[in-house]
């Protein structure tokens, strides 16, 4: 059973999506939508490049909460985010956590997801079980 | 123009997407999951589940395809040039392993205007082939100058 007390720092994690990453979420997920594998479309929409699936993100602050209740995929009981500004591929993504509340057996964490200062996912709250 | 709201309340009909071993192992790589109980049949029995598990946020495999139709339904009338994901949100039940036979059904929760960008709010209800709830999703999209 892990161990969260209020003001925590969760391990989190780093990963940084290489360039193909969105062309696999793309066929992992079922969302195709040109904006995340197409650069030419992307441009043309006025965006500087593909950008990544925001549920991509979303993924690893999951993850990241999943990992910091011990791993169990049972433990993630609920995950609320904001997406905010747009995550590159080939570029590091950082998740942070903080435990904000501990309470009959259950964790809330709020967690950030962020590309250097671009938070990429931010007032994100997690619910865990413990 | 003042945004049209008449399709608050509306239900879309709902989809069937069964589960299966491999495209769980397929969405836990790319999201850099390597939990045994997600590719491993003998490691998910282990640990007390049916079959192998589907990562949390699998859900967006099973559940996005009931809400297609109601994002492109005139009724509600999104410019999709203008839009973006601005939130989301998942309440989960009864985890969903391979096999499984998951039904979610749409709905349009709410549309209105803030700032001068639409907010469009979508609910989708996925339970299982027992009928228990597997996973409720919030989705908010955002319409830049409605």
């Amino acid at each position: 059973m892990a161990q969260l007390n209020e003001g925590d720092q969760i391990p989190g994690l780093k990963v940084t999506p290489d360039k193909y990453l969105p062309h696999r979420y793309a066929g992992a997920s079922g969302d195709f939508n040109p904006i995340h594998i197409d650069p030419e479309f992307a441009k043309a929409v006025g965006l500087p490049n593909t950008i990544l699936h925001g549920l991509y993100m979303m993924g690893l602050t999951a993850r990241a909460a999943t990992e910091a209740a011990g791993g169990d995929p049972r433990s993630l009981k609920r995950l609320s985010v904001q997406f905010r500004g747009m995550g590159a591929p080939e570029t590091e993504i950082e998740v942070t956590g903080t435990v904000k509340a501990v309470e009959d057996g259950k964790a809330t964490i709020d967690v950030v997801a962020a590309q250097g200062d671009n938070q990429t996912i931010r007032n994100a709250e997690a619910e865990v079980q413990l | 123009m003042a945004i049209k709201t008449e399709a608050v309340g509306k239900e879309w009909p709902a989809t069937t997407y069964e589960v299966g071993k491999e495209k769980i192992r397929e969405y836990a790589t790319v999201v850099g999951l390597d939990n045994p109980v997600h590719l491993d049949r003998e490691a998910a029995k282990a640990a007390g589940y049916r079959d192998v598990v589907a990562p949390p946020m699998f859900c967006v495999v099973y559940s996005a395809p009931a809400l297609g139709p109601a994002m492109f339904d005139p009724e509600v009338g999104m410019n999709f040039a203008a839009m973006v994901h601005g939130g989301q949100e998942f309440v989960w039940g009864e985890p969903a392993c391979s096999g499984d036979e998951i039904t979610t059904t749409a709905s349009c929760q709410e549309i209105y205007e803030k700032d001068g960008k639409g907010f469009y709010v979508f609910e989708t209800v996925s339970v299982n082939q027992d009928g228990d709830e597997v996973v409720r999703g919030t989705w908010t999209n955002i319409v830049r100058g409605v």
